[in-house]
């Protein structure tokens, strides 16, 4: 019996030890085929609003909110208070995984190759590269940066063809505040949200 | 030499104007409210034209037919990008472009087919701004042109040289010249539409997303896909 205890508990503590060091490509790997499953599947969907709620709960566990949000705002995160600060993640976040989705529904029809991850054993900040292949012009790379936390691998950054999902936004942010203030900043994240809410339920073009 | 003078008239321009940027705005951008005024005529320019006849173009023609046409363009860069590969000493990568020239030009019926990407051989992304900027040039200010959108002093520049590279623009019938022009502008601008609903998606300002993301775009193509990280990754906020 005891016996039998232990080896279960030697078991729970494998998966759990599992789920924390899963490496960061076979994490990149399985959300890109997560992701382009539910757009594969709902490419006709009557409400494009579902399926980024579907990729929320499918992506978001493996982003680190607040770090990305850190990142676009630049020396302006310190100064916001804690109430805006997570304002400011939670309206981020909905507009980071629209426009993460958006991008990866354009390639939903193609091959995507993540690439065997190249770093030391005990790097904590890496780089997972992947390859959109696209016929006829050159293939798109998708590049997610990881950092390793106590909850295991997080992405904090996604490059397109060598753009970034969030530091691009670190110009917009910086203007927003520096004219309208951190509220202003808050304020047009969130009619920009709704705006596409309402366009996504209107019609999908 | 008419070039030249017009390379230094914009040159002159830019320390001009660059005396009177604004404070805070991005330093890669003195010049931006010219280039604003200029983006803002381009997106109506769109509006009005591009987009409609790109629309129209989607709308009669059937995808497969608009893949062979892309192709057949791609396949006429692909010479010019071998040649740039050259300038950038890497003999392998232009020696491949050449093979898709080769290939394609041939198996695949004039480029409409892209058989060497079946066969291994990978498309490049390459012009005579890459070049300069492998070279160590500086991009310089960034420029929005008429018309052609997005660009840099030194792009912008560059494009002049491409377009003595540039196999339809060395035709020499006048009829046939301007009627791949044409297409080549439709069949590239409806190419262009994920992108646009991604920037309608994602930008709050039109014009400092278009920017931003266009520099870094060209700094990682310069780089082919590897750029050095910039100084503003490491100076985060702990």
């Amino acid at each position: 019996m005891k016996k039998i205890l232990s080896t279960l508990a030697l078991i729970a503590l494998a998966s759990t030890a599992l789920a924390q060091d899963a490496t960061p490509d076979a994490l990149v790997k399985s959300i890109t085929h997560d992701v382009l499953a539910v757009l594969r599947q709902n490419a006709n969907a009557q409400d494009p609003k579902q399926i980024a709620n579907i990729i929320e709960t499918k992506v978001l566990p493996h982003f680190e909110l607040t770090r990305m949000t850190q990142l676009a705002m630049g020396r302006n995160w310190r100064a916001a208070s804690p109430e805006q600060q997570k304002a400011l993640t939670a309206e981020f976040m909905t507009l980071l995984v629209r426009t993460y989705s958006t991008a990866l529904a354009s390639y939903r029809d193609q091959v995507i190759d993540v690439k065997p991850l190249r770093a030391a054993p005990n790097a904590t900040d890496v780089t997972v590269k992947s390859d959109v292949k696209r016929p006829g012009s050159q293939p798109i790379a998708i590049d997610y940066d990881l950092g390793k936390t106590s909850a295991g691998w997080k992405v904090y950054d996604v490059k397109v063809g060598g753009v970034s999902l969030v530091t691009t936004y670190r110009e917009t942010f910086a203007n927003e505040v520096r004219e309208n203030g951190i509220d202003g900043l808050i304020k047009s994240l969130s009619t920009k949200n709704r705006q596409s809410d309402a366009r996504f339920g209107a019609s999908k073009t | 030499m008419a070039i030249l003078a017009r390379l230094a008239a914009v040159a002159a321009l830019v320390t001009a104007v660059a005396g009177c940027a604004s404070p805070g705005g991005n330093p890669a951008d003195p010049l931006e409210p010219l280039n604003r005024a200029m983006f803002g005529f381009n997106e109506k320019v769109d509006n009005a034209v591009l987009k409609p006849v790109a629309q129209g173009y989607r709308a009669v023609t059937p995808q497969m037919v608009r893949t062979g046409v892309t192709n057949f363009f791609s396949n006429l860069e692909d010479l010019w990008i071998s040649a740039n590969n050259l300038m950038q000493g890497k003999a392998e990568w232009a020696l491949g472009d050449l093979l898709r020239f080769t290939f394609n030009s041939s198996f695949g019926l004039l480029g409409v087919i892209d058989v060497a990407s079946d066969m291994g051989l990978e498309k490049h992304n390459e012009d005579f701004g890459q070049t300069l900027g492998r070279w160590g040039v500086g991009s310089g200010a960034y420029l929005v042109l008429p018309l052609l959108g997005p660009s840099t002093v030194r792009d912008g520049a560059a494009r002049v040289v491409d377009w003595q590279g540039d196999v339809v623009s060395n035709l020499s019938n006048v009829p046939t010249r301007n009627t791949l022009y044409a297409t080549r502008v439709v069949s590239d601008r409806s190419n262009l539409f994920d992108a646009t609903s991604l920037l309608d998606e994602a930008a709050l300002d039109k014009y400092t997303f278009v920017r931003d993301s266009w520099l870094q775009r060209r700094r990682s193509l310069v780089y082919d896909g590897s750029p050095p990280r910039e100084p503003s990754d490491s100076d985060e906020p702990k």
